[in-house]
């Protein structure tokens, strides 16, 4: 009988619930059939936007990935390269749909170290631009290109971090006041890595049509995912500790090398200049203090040799998937989407790694010197190594 | 913009993947890169750009001319000549001008919403002869006040640039006045803002041609000039008004052309007679650039500066530029050449690529 009265309830408020619902379709439907607001909308010219997303450079063809929007289709009608009209195909034909994607193949004897403007005239006359800052053969899947690029990825992710974990057997013997350094210092180094994960979000988002709301995606990505990641962390009853929490580390930084080998990845697509070794050193060492901040949670906790193999591949690895997907094909809305996940999954570990200090030492240890000091070391020290990339 | 959205890519990043590139000393991207340049200076593409694998400068498709109710051979070839009357022991030639708003497809794909004189850009080519008096009706059937200022000699009541000779929408106006000085000269709307009132098609050709008898030293150059005599018919005469659109209205154009539609004489030539001589009415209606240019391949020309002499001011020249407004006759001849297309264009390589590109046909 009271099963019933609920199930009777729930009945009376789902219908309830339809009425709002109804409402909503109902003023759509009337937006739509009477369009209102068309003495403000019939004069205006159609709103329109262009953004390149990708650039293919091979021999003699510059070939062209852009995503359009605007309040109508838009028709890509001329093409300009470095000021001149040239001929072009479009893949597929005709008109842009709001949203949509299209491929514009501009045969041109570009110049390889060179730069080119790129600009777009639409049926309205509007004119959109890009420029390639530095013409270079796109990287094609050969036998060669891919070493390349794995050993970019491997170099990216793999080597500093595996170098960073070696840190573990000398950390063993620090005392507890050594060891709220370390982890402090681990939390400054995950917070610096949180601040670059959505600055290089947002960057991609720049990239993106702005109607995607890259930015906003790029911020919920990362709530979401923080709070998914705590929730799940502690779902034990228990925070995260010992490997676990350095499985979590590993994941984070695991995301942030994900998009990081994308944006590597991509440089290598659209071009970069060749420099000096020193440039490679300085990335090595950078990525180091990630390996630093995985070791730091296990002190203690005696894991075995291949919890260190699991962790640093899961760390490392998607750098080089990303570097391989980064100079292949990849829109900057799903690159945002990576680096706002991986800021989530970054977030948490902070968040859990100042828990840990909190409960091994006491909320009060957070301000002590060692703790303080840590941590600035640790946003300085990846600042200091930043500038050397 | 957000602080967090540099347009382009960081320098980081290229620096990043630079780097590593450099370091690992195998470019995946520089053995291909090295020999796509070397490819591309081996084979250039012959002359403005044949090459089947390099493309070609030009726009892609065709404007619909029927459309726009007017096309470009016809607008170098035709002349306006207005009605014809006597009235006090003088000709009395009267024009009439209609400014109107139309949509007008200045290149293929591309709609522009021009102001015109008749429906087209340029306005009709109106040509009368030295001493008439003429009489040229504007009926202002657009959204905003237009007039037609004539660069000639006239008094101020009919300069087109204040009191009643600025026709609001629905008016009309008549300027009245002698045909002279004999040239090639050009007319325009002159209301406020001018820029704006004359990139959006508010201009034409207007040739005063000379009257032989008040020219008794040059007067068979005059007769070659002049319109219906016999020492005109082996002339082939040519409008040719050097115009640019800016079509996303930034101040700069998008699009140049001679007679509006870019690369349309490239595409199709205007066809010469071998053996007759070549007259170009050349005026400069190009906005936003302080100079226009035309360059005439192969061959070399006599000038005659705003058309108002009838000896050449500049002689065996190839190439001429026009400050805006500026304008001139051009006369060479094929007559000792092979058959062929024979090009010409602005020598501002920048109006040259974005469409002001042509062919002579010479047969």
């Amino acid at each position: 009988m009271h099963g019933g009265l609920r199930a009777e309830g729930l009945r009376r408020s789902g219908a309830l619930f339809l009425l709002p619902v109804l409402a909503l379709i109902g003023l759509v439907a009337v937006l739509f059939l009477t369009d209102p607001l068309q003495n403000l909308t019939a004069p205006a010219p159609p709103v329109e936007e262009l953004k390149v997303e990708r650039v293919v450079l091979e021999p003699g063809l510059i070939r062209v990935h852009v995503r359009a929007d605007g309040s109508e289709p838009l028709t890509v009608a001329q093409v300009q390269v470095d000021g001149a009209y040239r001929t072009f195909t479009l893949e597929p034909a005709g008109p842009i749909a709001r949203l949509g994607q299209t491929r514009i193949d501009i045969p041109y004897p570009w110049i390889d170290g060179e730069t080119h403007h790129l600009s777009f005239v639409t049926s309205t006359g509007v004119r959109f631009e890009h420029t390639i800052d530095v013409a270079q053969t796109t990287p094609r899947f050969g036998t060669g290109e891919v070493t390349t690029l794995v050993l970019v990825g491997l170099l990216l992710g793999i080597a500093p971090v595996a170098v960073g974990v070696m840190f573990y057997p000398a950390m063993r013997g620090f005392g507890p006041t050594l060891m709220d350094f370390i982890l402090a210092l681990t939390a400054g180094l995950l917070l610096f890595l949180l601040i670059d994960t959505i600055g290089e979000g947002f960057e991609m988002a720049g990239k993106a049509v702005e109607r995607l709301r890259t930015d906003a995606l790029v911020l919920v990505s990362g709530l979401v995912t923080l709070a998914g990641l705590l929730a799940i962390g502690r779902s034990r009853g228990h925070p995260p500790e010992g490997v676990m929490l350095a499985l979590f580390i590993a994941i984070g930084i695991g995301l942030h090398n994900f998009g990081e080998g994308l944006v590597v990845g991509s440089a290598l697509a659209t071009g970069a200049a060749a420099l000096a070794t020193f440039l490679v050193t300085g990335f090595v060492i950078h990525n180091v203090t990630e390996g630093l901040g995985i070791a730091a949670p296990m002190v203690g906790a005696r894991p075995r040799w291949y919890a260190f193999v699991g962790l640093v591949a899961i760390a490392g690895l998607p750098a080089v998937f990303g570097v391989l997907l980064g100079a292949q094909a990849f829109s900057p809305f799903w690159a945002a989407l990576c680096f706002g996940i991986g800021a989530g999954a970054i977030a948490q570990v902070v968040i859990e790694v100042v828990a840990l200090i909190s409960r091994r030492s006491g909320s009060a240890a957070l301000l002590k010197p060692a703790s303080v000091g840590g941590f600035v070391a640790g946003l300085a020290i990846m600042y200091a190594t930043a500038l050397l990339v | 913009m957000h602080p967090f959205h540099p347009r382009a890519i960081s320098r980081r990043a290229v620096l990043k993947a630079g780097g590593l590139l450099g370091a690992l000393g195998m470019g995946a991207a520089a053995t291909p890169a090295a020999a796509a340049t070397h490819d591309a200076q081996a084979v250039p593409s012959p002359g403005h750009g044949a090459g089947p694998r390099h493309g070609d400068n030009r726009v892609v498709g065709s404007v619909d001319h029927d459309r726009n109710g007017f096309d470009p051979w016809t607008i170098a070839t035709e002349f306006e000549f207005g009605e014809v009357s006597q009235e006090n022991g003088r000709t009395m030639r009267e024009f009439t001008l209609t400014a109107m708003d139309k949509e007008i497809e200045i290149a293929p794909g591309i709609m522009f919403p021009a102001w015109t004189y008749n429906g087209r850009v340029p306005g009709p080519t109106l040509r009368c002869v030295e001493g008439e008096r003429l009489r040229v009706r504007l009926l202002n059937a657009g959204t905003h006040p237009h007039s037609v200022h004539f660069h000639g000699i006239h008094s101020a009541r009919m300069d087109g640039v204040a009191g009643p000779s600025i026709v609001e929408p629905g008016g009309e106006f008549v300027y009245e006045f002698d045909a002279r000085p004999f040239g090639c000269h050009l007319y325009h709307c002159h209301t406020l803002p001018l820029k704006r009132h004359i990139h959006k098609g508010l201009y034409g050709t207007f040739i005063i041609d000379p009257d032989p008898q008040r020219h008794p030293e040059h007067a068979e150059a005059a007769r070659g000039r002049l319109f219906g005599t016999p020492e005109h018919a082996r002339w082939q005469e040519f409008v040719i008004v050097m115009n640019g659109f800016d079509t996303d209205f930034d101040d700069e154009n998008e699009f140049y052309a001679a007679n509006t539609i870019p690369f349309a004489y490239f595409d199709r030539p205007l066809q010469v007679e071998r053996a007759r001589p070549v007259r170009l009415y050349v005026v400069n209606l190009t906005e936003f650039d302080p100079i226009n240019s035309i360059h005439l391949h192969a061959n070399f020309f006599d000038y005659y500066d705003h058309g108002t002499t009838l000896t050449p001011s500049l002689r065996t020249i190839d190439t001429v530029m026009q400050c805006q407004a500026q304008r001139g006759i051009l006369e060479f001849t094929f007559a000792e050449h092979e058959p062929g297309l024979y090009m010409f264009h602005a020598h501002q390589t920048e109006f040259a690529e974005l469409g002001w590109m042509s062919h002579f046909e010479v047969t």
